[in-house]
């Protein structure tokens, strides 16, 4: 043997037989004792249930949003002092503009890579939204927010609240025609807070409308002050999920006290960075291919112009349809003004939508007095009620949203503004009672089914000699049967404190 | 090395049958479904070198998004299969361990914060009801600051614009109006001069111009002066939410609001007619000079724009 290779092999056995990982390993954990817990959180078990997938857009859509906000943030200048418009995009060209829209236009058309970028930060935004939307109902609608697990509940209403509004505050930067009637809007609102409301809209506008602070503290919140406090919340969401592990529907080995499904690594961990460049896939394609806020179509923003069937994104589209549709309802005495046309729709009532959704778990407890553990999930139709009053919830919602587009719904359609309007008033009104009962019904008519949930067989129909059909049970899918396995305890995937000698290919580990 | 160590083997773990079930993979031809990863990670990794090449020779943005998203598509579809169907399907299972404690456990935390707490902090109700009362004192005084720094007192902003008895109205470039300027049916959005250009005039000072006629023009009873020739004006500002009123509906006579489509009548003092604002536009008085120029007479009489609460 060369003295070389008489040198590797001194080296490998110094390292000990897990080699550098195990050296590595051992260094660490000598200082911070990392094992034990490393090896359970590889060990921890995902459901391989689909629409727990739905968090995973969000996140990663949040992802993306971090990325690509550093790299618009390095372009970006939050002042609304005036410069003059020399740049790439001609049109503007010698245009009086703030900096901040200046800035934002030049970052679209001057910097390489910006127009995307932009384009894929405010897609990914509208993505992040909708996710956090459909991951919340499906956390509803199977009962996954019971004890134990009420309080990371409501760290998610609280996500979805704080995405709305630094998604307004974003959208609001590039101090353009349409995003700045949004915050003359949004400065109203504030005006029309009771008692404090026109202090309220001082402090945050720094004086009247428009002032010149809203750009530069909007900035500062949109990219330090509420992004930090989401990370905090995504932070203490995802330790919440590993301490108090996955929730699970009910099926074959499946119980309170266990949880089926694929080990974090490698399995989960090839699946979900795997979905992560889904997501990041799909928003770069999207703002590859799908225009998204063009600003200098818009123009630069003067308190004095106004441009048609203005409509703030998506996310922001039931408060605005609820303030169209609200009648005006102003309210004076004693000297005194509530403007409850605009303080109803565009305060009271987000309020008490959020508000419902931090108090329903308590609520449903109350009503229901089950105060027990619930790992499990419900199937929704076998939930009736629960499921009932969550669709009627999001009917209204949805009314709302369409309403925010009445203008463009009375073009399309040539129809009357008045019928439209009215339309819409009884449709927001009247959908919640039309779908409580429909959903209740149908939730009461899959009970009935049997089987229901699961993947029929086929049917195979044959014609005799005789010229009759007979109807018979095709064998089970593949796949089928994937899911009839009885989940077994892996000890490959299991931490055991005592390894018993003797069994074959195991032996102990002596330290 | 120490002894210890060397005494050391791998740790091989309790290992299933290589045949058993739950090892397999889901695919049902593992082979074919390996070459398509592969061919999707090769496609994905050309798809990143042309991103490079896109972004070096500064295509345009969608060549950039369209290599970039197109490559991560790639790695991230044949990673997911990768984990889908070729890694063992299982299904596995681990245990799970209620969280809560014991209640001796909970007692004696309880029994640390509740019995030194009444022991030590207690027994000195003094200091403690200084320093907390202090400290309550601080967190009030503390946000002073924080407060009165961001902006000042609306006091009675809210209550004026910059239109005063004689106030020239300009148009945007800052031209003087004169009483020959507009046609019966036109409008013009006009402001106070001198405030043309700075954001106040924009936001809060602006007004809708229209005329009506070529004779004076009584919108509501007590303003007979206030349409000379036919000249009335509006403030621009929605009383829904602040909006321009930027839309005139030439025929029905209608200022619209294109926000949230409230709807002035400007014939009998901008009453609203459909929508959600719940009060007329204020008119503002005018009048002649002997050069012609449109002047106002006054400021608006009452506030203009959104509700307040001190807006009586």
């Amino acid at each position: 043997m060369s003295d070389a290779a008489v040198t590797k092999r001194a080296k490998q056995a110094a390292l000990g037989p897990y080699g550098k990982v195990g050296h590595v390993l051992n260094e660490l954990d000598d200082r911070l004792g990392v094992a034990k817990g490393g090896r359970s959180f590889l060990d921890k078990i995902f459901p391989d249930h689909w629409s727990f997938m739905l968090g995973e857009i969000a996140l990663y859509s949040f992802v993306v949003l971090l990325v690509t906000g550093v790299f618009l943030s390095l372009y970006f200048i939050p002042s609304q002092a005036m410069v003059t418009y020399h740049g790439n995009y001609l049109p503007l060209d010698g245009q009086l503009v703030t900096q901040a829209f200046s800035s934002t236009v030049n970052m679209s058309f001057a910097v390489r890579g910006g127009l995307l970028m932009r384009q894929m930060h405010h897609w990914s935004c509208d993505i992040f939204i909708g996710a956090m939307v459909v991951h919340m109902a499906r956390v509803f609608f199977t009962g996954a927010f019971r004890k134990p697990r009420e309080i990371n509940w409501s760290i998610g209403a609280t996500l979805l609240t704080l995405a709305i509004v630094n998604g307004f505050l974003g959208y609001s930067l590039p101090d353009d025609l349409v995003s700045g009637t949004g915050i003359r809007i949004a400065y109203s609102i504030l005006l029309s807070v009771p008692l404090v409301g026109t202090y309220l809209a001082f402090l945050v506008f720094g004086g009247n409308f428009p002032g010149t602070a809203v750009i530069p503290r909007f900035f500062i919140l949109h990219v330090l002050i509420v992004p930090g406090i989401i990370i905090a919340l995504v932070t203490a969401h995802m330790v919440l999920l590993v301490r108090q592990k996955h929730t699970q529907f009910p099926g074959e080995g499946r119980t309170e006290d266990n949880v089926v499904g694929s080990p974090m690594f490698p399995i989960f961990m090839a699946k979900t960075t795997g979905f992560m460049f889904v997501v990041g896939g799909v928003t770069a394609l999207l703002g590859a291919f799908a225009q998204i806020n063009p600003i200098w179509q818009f123009g630069p923003y003067d308190a004095s112009r106004i441009s048609y069937a203005v409509q703030p994104d998506w996310y922001m589209g039931f408060l605005d349809g609820a303030l169209r549709i609200f009648p005006a309802w102003s309210f004076h005495s004693f000297g005194y003004t509530i403007p409850l046309e605009v303080t109803i729709p565009a305060v009271i009532f987000p309020g008490l939508v959020f508000g419902l959704a931090y108090v329903w778990p308590t609520l449903e407890r109350l009503v229901t007095k089950d105060s027990a553990m619930h790992n499990l999930l419900d199937r929704p139709s076998n939930r009736p009620k629960r499921t009932a009053a969550g669709s009627a919830v999001l009917a209204a919602l949805f009314m709302l949203f369409v309403a925010s587009s009445t203008d463009v719904i009375a073009n399309f359609f040539h129809l009357p503004l008045n019928e439209v309007l009215w339309g819409m008033r009884i449709l927001v009104l009247i959908s919640p009672f039309v779908a409580y009962p429909l959903t209740y019904k149908i939730c009461k008519e899959l009970q009935g089914v049997e089987g229901g949930g699961k993947r029929k067989t086929t049917n195979v129909v044959t014609r005799t000699a005789e010229g009759e059909y007979v109807a018979t049970a095709a064998p089970t899918y593949v796949d089928d049967r994937h899911h009839e396995l009885e989940p077994t305890e892996v000890p490959q995937f299991i931490v055991t404190d005592e390894v018993e000698e003797g069994e074959s290919g195991v032996r102990t580990v002596e330290r | 090395m120490s002894e210890m160590q060397e005494h050391r083997t791998p740790v091989s773990l309790k290992g299933l049958p290589a045949d058993d079930p739950h090892l397999a993979p889901a695919a049902r031809n593992p082979q074919l479904v390996e070459r398509v990863i592969a061919v999707m990670f090769v496609l994905g990794t050309a798809l990143m070198v042309g991103f490079g090449w896109a972004y070096w020779i500064n295509a345009q943005p969608w060549k950039l998004g369209a290599t970039m998203g197109g490559g991560l598509l790639f790695y991230g579809i044949g990673l997911v299969a990768w984990g889908k169907y070729l890694m063992p399907k299982g299904p596995f299972v681990e245990e799970r361990h209620t969280l809560a404690n014991t209640t001796e456990q909970r007692d004696a935390m309880a029994a640390a914060i509740v019995e030194r707490g009444g022991g030590v902090i207690k027994r000195r109700k003094m200091l403690g009801g200084l320093l907390g009362g202090g400290l309550g004192i601080f967190g009030v005084v503390a946000m002073f600051p924080l407060l009165r720094s961001l902006g000042p007192l609306p006091k009675d902003t809210l209550f004026h614009t910059d239109w005063r008895r004689g106030t020239f109205a300009v148009d945007q470039s800052g031209r003087r109006v004169q009483v020959g300027d507009l046609a019966i049916g036109s409008i013009v959005t006009v402001f106070p001069e001198g405030t043309q250009d700075t954001e106040r005039g924009q936001a809060v000072d602006q007004t809708v111009l229209i005329r009506l006629s070529n004779q004076d023009f009584t919108t509501q009873k007590g303003r007979e002066t206030w349409g000379p020739m036919g000249y009335v004006a509006y403030s621009k500002l929605c009383t829904h939410l602040g909006c321009p009123v930027g839309l005139y509906e030439q025929q029905l006579q209608l200022l619209v609001c294109p926000c949230h489509q409230s709807m002035f009548n400007v014939n009998n003092g901008a009453i609203p007619n459909f929508g959600p604002a719940p009060r007329p536009l204020p008119q503002l008085p005018l009048y002649i000079d002997a050069q012609g120029f449109i002047r106002s007479q006054s400021d608006y009489h009452v506030p203009v724009g959104p509700g307040f609460w001190e807006r009586s």
